[in-house]
């Protein structure tokens, strides 16, 4: 294992946390203040990527693109938010998960119906094409270099909304406590749009970025659902800090063991036998760091306090 | 609720929903139709793992989301066997449900200090290692899987091997499983279980700890749903990761809150219908899905309480 390739993975770890972050972020708030699961966070992701494609097609531009798939991806959960989401606040968690999962199961059928079961991406725009040098013998691309920043820019938007503005206290007090706000006169319907609308429109975002880097298919969405809620329990619902540090650690440990587990196996281990464990253990690693946490910290790493 | 209703869900449900399937070899024999035989025998072996959820899920409130781990344990543990030449059902069935107990045993222990929704990520994550554990196992095909060559043994019977003697053996065990586990839940120990389910604080207070109530229902789910991936192994003579997948714990996870839950023979009727409406709709139309997802959101936002609580005369209080 070479410095420059530990180099070039910390990177890619780091980058895959930040879209991590961007699909967590929307779904602990959507949780934490509404206390509604929602398993439709991860197909919002891939809607995003798809708008990205339709915009794309549309106005041959990445930059006109962006926000108007941006907007689209908005639209798209305020739309489900008045349909479907809006009706289940008060229902049973199981009830959501239910429901979810249908939405779930049509989102992934009208893409494919849209747009066809085979895999579709973006490229890169001219103006991010190519890679700077980042150190001697050692090139990055400047798209994914730039994600990185925009990732960690949003990260520090987000922060200041929640923690310096009105909407971003409502938002917090909402977390520890809902009625308590919808009894102080905050109308909490309204809250829940904006919350709603403003995860799904992150969710999207990242499906936008993630668009000329990574192929665009049916069913995208699902994985890194998993991910984000593993994100979101490390965590600890509720918490963007605990999103931004979880999704980073998650996405250094996932990519760094892919590349590592094996080699380190190899040192433990007779090398046919260290082919076949490395790679489990690699996959295994997120959700044996999740079990761990949880067994310590039932609540997450940074539990946000509810009366 | 009524009278009339909640016998006719508690009682007559169940026993028509049993007769039906008892008729379907009957029925197979008389159209002559073996794939609907061999299509109802992979539903009922669900079923027997959707029951088992509905034990620990609607009468216990844990909601386990790696429950597809013991059908691979169990199907595995079959599988493995018959890889070493011991095809005896007597050997092999205690070893699946034995196995599937301890790694309850185990990851309940562990997953049953959380609460919640972190309950729902722990089991995750233990059905997630047990799925890539399988993955890794190279010598009995990896990713790939494993094709037995043939169905268990007992003894000189064709019990396994032939397809209507096993179709009954499958339900006689869905019925067994399904009678057991609704007298447990009326007795004392189900009453533990539900009580926790609405107030620990008040257990505690009368000197129950219903953890160790939890953990010994967590293990006698796992075990039950090892004895359905048994099955499993020898329904489809194939095993693979996939049965431990997360995808799979979340389709029986559907398929008992679509039913109802908490009364056991509604994750049966959420089984029969899940893979029956896919099996038909998707022989309409190879996008049935966008037919099937609207159709559960339906269900939530029309009936509370799933399949079981759309049929008339329920109670709206």
């Amino acid at each position: 294992m070479s410095t420059t390739l530990l180099a070039v993975q910390t990177l890619n770890g780091m980058q895959l946390g930040i879209l991590l972050f961007l699909i967590a972020a929307g779904l602990t708030l959507v949780f934490g203040v509404m206390d509604f699961i929602n398993l439709a966070h991860g197909v919002q992701y891939m809607l995003g990527a798809y708008l990205a494609v339709a915009a794309y097609k549309l106005t041959g531009s990445f930059w006109l693109a962006l926000p108007l798939a941006l907007l689209a991806a908005l639209a798209c959960g305020l739309l489900l938010e008045f349909l479907v989401f809006r009706h289940l606040y008060d229902r049973d968690h199981l009830d959501q998960v239910l429901a979810t999962f249908g939405v779930i199961l049509f989102l992934n059928e009208a893409v494919k119906v849209i747009w066809g079961a085979a895999p579709l991406s973006v490229p890169v725009p001219e103006l991010l094409n190519g890679s700077i040098r980042l150190f001697e013998n050692f090139n990055y691309p400047v798209y994914r270099v730039a994600l990185l920043g925009t990732g960690l820019g949003v990260a520090a938007l987000l922060y200041v909304l929640v923690t310096r503005t009105r909407v971003g206290m409502l938002v917090r007090a909402g977390a520890s406590n809902a009625p308590m706000v919808a009894a102080l006169g905050v109308n909490i319907r309204r809250l829940f749009m904006i919350v709603f609308g403003f995860g799904a429109m992150l969710a999207g975002f990242a499906g936008i970025m993630a668009a000329p880097i990574l192929s665009v298919e049916p069913g995208m969405g699902d994985n890194l659902l998993i991910l984000a809620f593993v994100v979101i329990v490390i965590g600890g619902i509720g918490s963007i800090r605990g999103a931004f540090l979880s999704a980073l650690l998650i996405g250094l440990v996932d990519t760094l063991g892919r590349s590592f587990a094996t080699d380190i196996a190899r040192m433990l281990l007779p090398p046919s036998a260290a082919n076949d464990v490395g790679p489990a253990i690699a996959s295994m690693l997120i959700y044996i760091l999740m079990a761990g946490v949880l067994f310590f910290r039932p609540s997450g790493l940074f539990p946000v306090r509810t009366a | 609720m009524t009278g009339t209703a909640f016998l006719f869900r508690n009682r007559i449900v169940p026993i028509l929903l049993f007769a039906l399937l008892a008729l379907v070899p009957a029925y197979a024999a008389f159209t002559d139709d073996r794939f609907i035989l061999l299509f109802v025998t992979r539903i009922l072996v669900l079923a027997i793992a959707a029951v088992s959820l509905d034990f620990i899920l609607g009468i216990g409130a844990m909601v386990s989301f790696g429950h597809a781990a013991y059908l691979g344990l169990g199907a595995y543990a079959v599988g493995i066997l018959a890889d070493s030449d011991i095809w005896a059902a007597w050997i092999s069935f205690p070893v699946a449900i034995l196995i599937s107990g301890l790694f309850a045993l185990v990851t309940g222990a562990i997953s049953l200090r959380t609460r919640g929704v972190y309950f729902i990520m722990i089991t995750l994550a233990f059905g997630q290692m047990a799925y890539f554990t399988a993955t890794s196992l190279s010598a009995y095909g990896g990713d790939d899987g494993l094709t037995l060559w043939s169905r268990s043994e007992f003894f000189d019977t064709g019990l396994f091997s032939d397809d209507t003697s096993f179709y009954y053996l499958v339900f006689g065990v869905l019925l067994a499983v399904t009678l057991l586990l609704k007298q447990i839940a009326g007795s004392r120990f189900g009453r533990v279980l539900k009580g926790a389910k609405q107030s620990e604080a008040r257990l505690h207070a009368i000197g129950i700890d219903p953890y160790r109530y939890r953990l010994a229902a967590y293990v006698i789910a796992g075990m039950i749903a090892g004895l359905a991936g048994a099955l499993m192994a020898n329904q489809s003579e194939f095993v693979s990761p996939a049965y431990m997948s997360w995808q799979r714990s979340g389709e029986i996870l559907v398929m008992v809150i679509l039913g109802g839950l908490g009364s056991l023979h509604g994750a049966i009727l959420g089984a029969v219908a899940y893979l029956s409406m896919e099996e038909v709709l998707s022989g309409y139309t190879e996008h049935w899905r966008l037919i099937f997802g609207p159709l559960l959101i339906l269900v939530v936002l029309y009936g509370k309480g799933g399949l079981l609580g759309l049929i008339k005369g329920g109670d709206k209080s």
